[in-house]
């Protein structure tokens, strides 16, 4: 692919990343903060009982798939681009695309695998 | 007819390594975005273990409550934190980048006239508003992270 096609969705998926990681953060992180303004309930946001409750809603679940793709592509994208700054050989530079390509491609298998069987056990 | 293709002409990086943190005399953005680079290596690494440690949960609540307490305590909260500082300066500063990379803050072309403003100096504005932005971001982050839990 173009590199200049890879660069595009690395800016998009930037994009995407701001909001979603922002109501991820603000959920996750900024709970006590987000209660006291009155936007969430009071609750451990940690515990299983919650865990699965928002495993179980289609919001979460769109939520989590578009974070955890966007996020990955942008991160590896850009661990590629600072070793692909270091000057080397071409066999060289297609071991780093393959690699980093790979390991991208299995975390984004897993983390699929592993927000789907929680939709689906919340729901059970 | 016939296309020539042409190969790629570019210099080695004479920098190597070194040219990861080495910027020369370029200004504060250079240098921003050594630590923007560096803030997104942090938030990738907890990242990848963030997959692995909330995919417990598909195992069952005895292993998430198992997960959640290996990674707890206080070093694991400053941690967490930092993580968190990372991501609203990566932010932030890639609000900045991605406006940059699409024109939108070079302003109009103009005749110059001296004294004249460089894209540079206009964009610097926002530089510095992007990190007081996120220094308050952190502020609040910390209220919460430390004083109310």
């Amino acid at each position: 692919m173009r590199e200049s096609t890879l660069w595009f969705w690395h800016l998009i998926a930037g994009i995407v990343i701001i909001f979603v990681l922002g109501i991820h953060i603000g959920v996750m992180h900024l709970d006590k903060i987000m209660q006291a303004i009155g936007i969430m309930s009071a609750g451990d946001v940690l515990s299983y009982a919650d865990v699965l409750a928002r495993a179980k809603t289609i919001a979460y679940l769109i939520i989590y798939l578009l974070l955890m793709w966007f996020a990955l592509y942008h991160g590896f994208y850009g661990l590629r681009s600072m070793i692909l700054e270091i000057s080397m050989s071409k066999t060289a530079q297609a071991v780093v695309n393959w690699v980093i390509f790979l390991f991208g491609f299995g975390l984004a298998v897993y983390g699929t695998y592993a927000i789907i069987i929680g939709y689906t056990m919340a729901n059970a | 007819m016939k296309t020539v293709v042409q190969e790629k002409k570019t210099r080695p990086n004479r920098l190597g390594i070194g040219g990861w943190f080495y910027g020369g005399k370029y200004g504060a953005e250079r240098y921003i975005f050594v630590l923007h680079r560096l803030a997104g290596l942090g938030i990738l690494l907890y990242f990848i273990i963030h997959i692995f440690v909330t995919g417990q949960k598909i195992h069952g609540k005895e292993a998430w409550n198992a997960a959640m307490s290996s990674v707890s305590g206080t070093w694991f909260h400053i941690g967490e934190y930092l993580v968190f500082a990372a991501i609203a300066f990566h932010g932030l500063n890639g609000i900045r980048l991605i406006l940059a990379e699409f024109g939108l803050v070079l302003g109009k072309p103009k005749r110059p006239i001296y004294p004249y403003t460089t894209a540079n100096m206009r964009i610097r504005v926002l530089t510095w508003s992007m990190m007081i932005l996120a220094a308050i971001l952190m502020l609040v982050g910390g209220y919460d992270f430390f004083l109310m839990h």
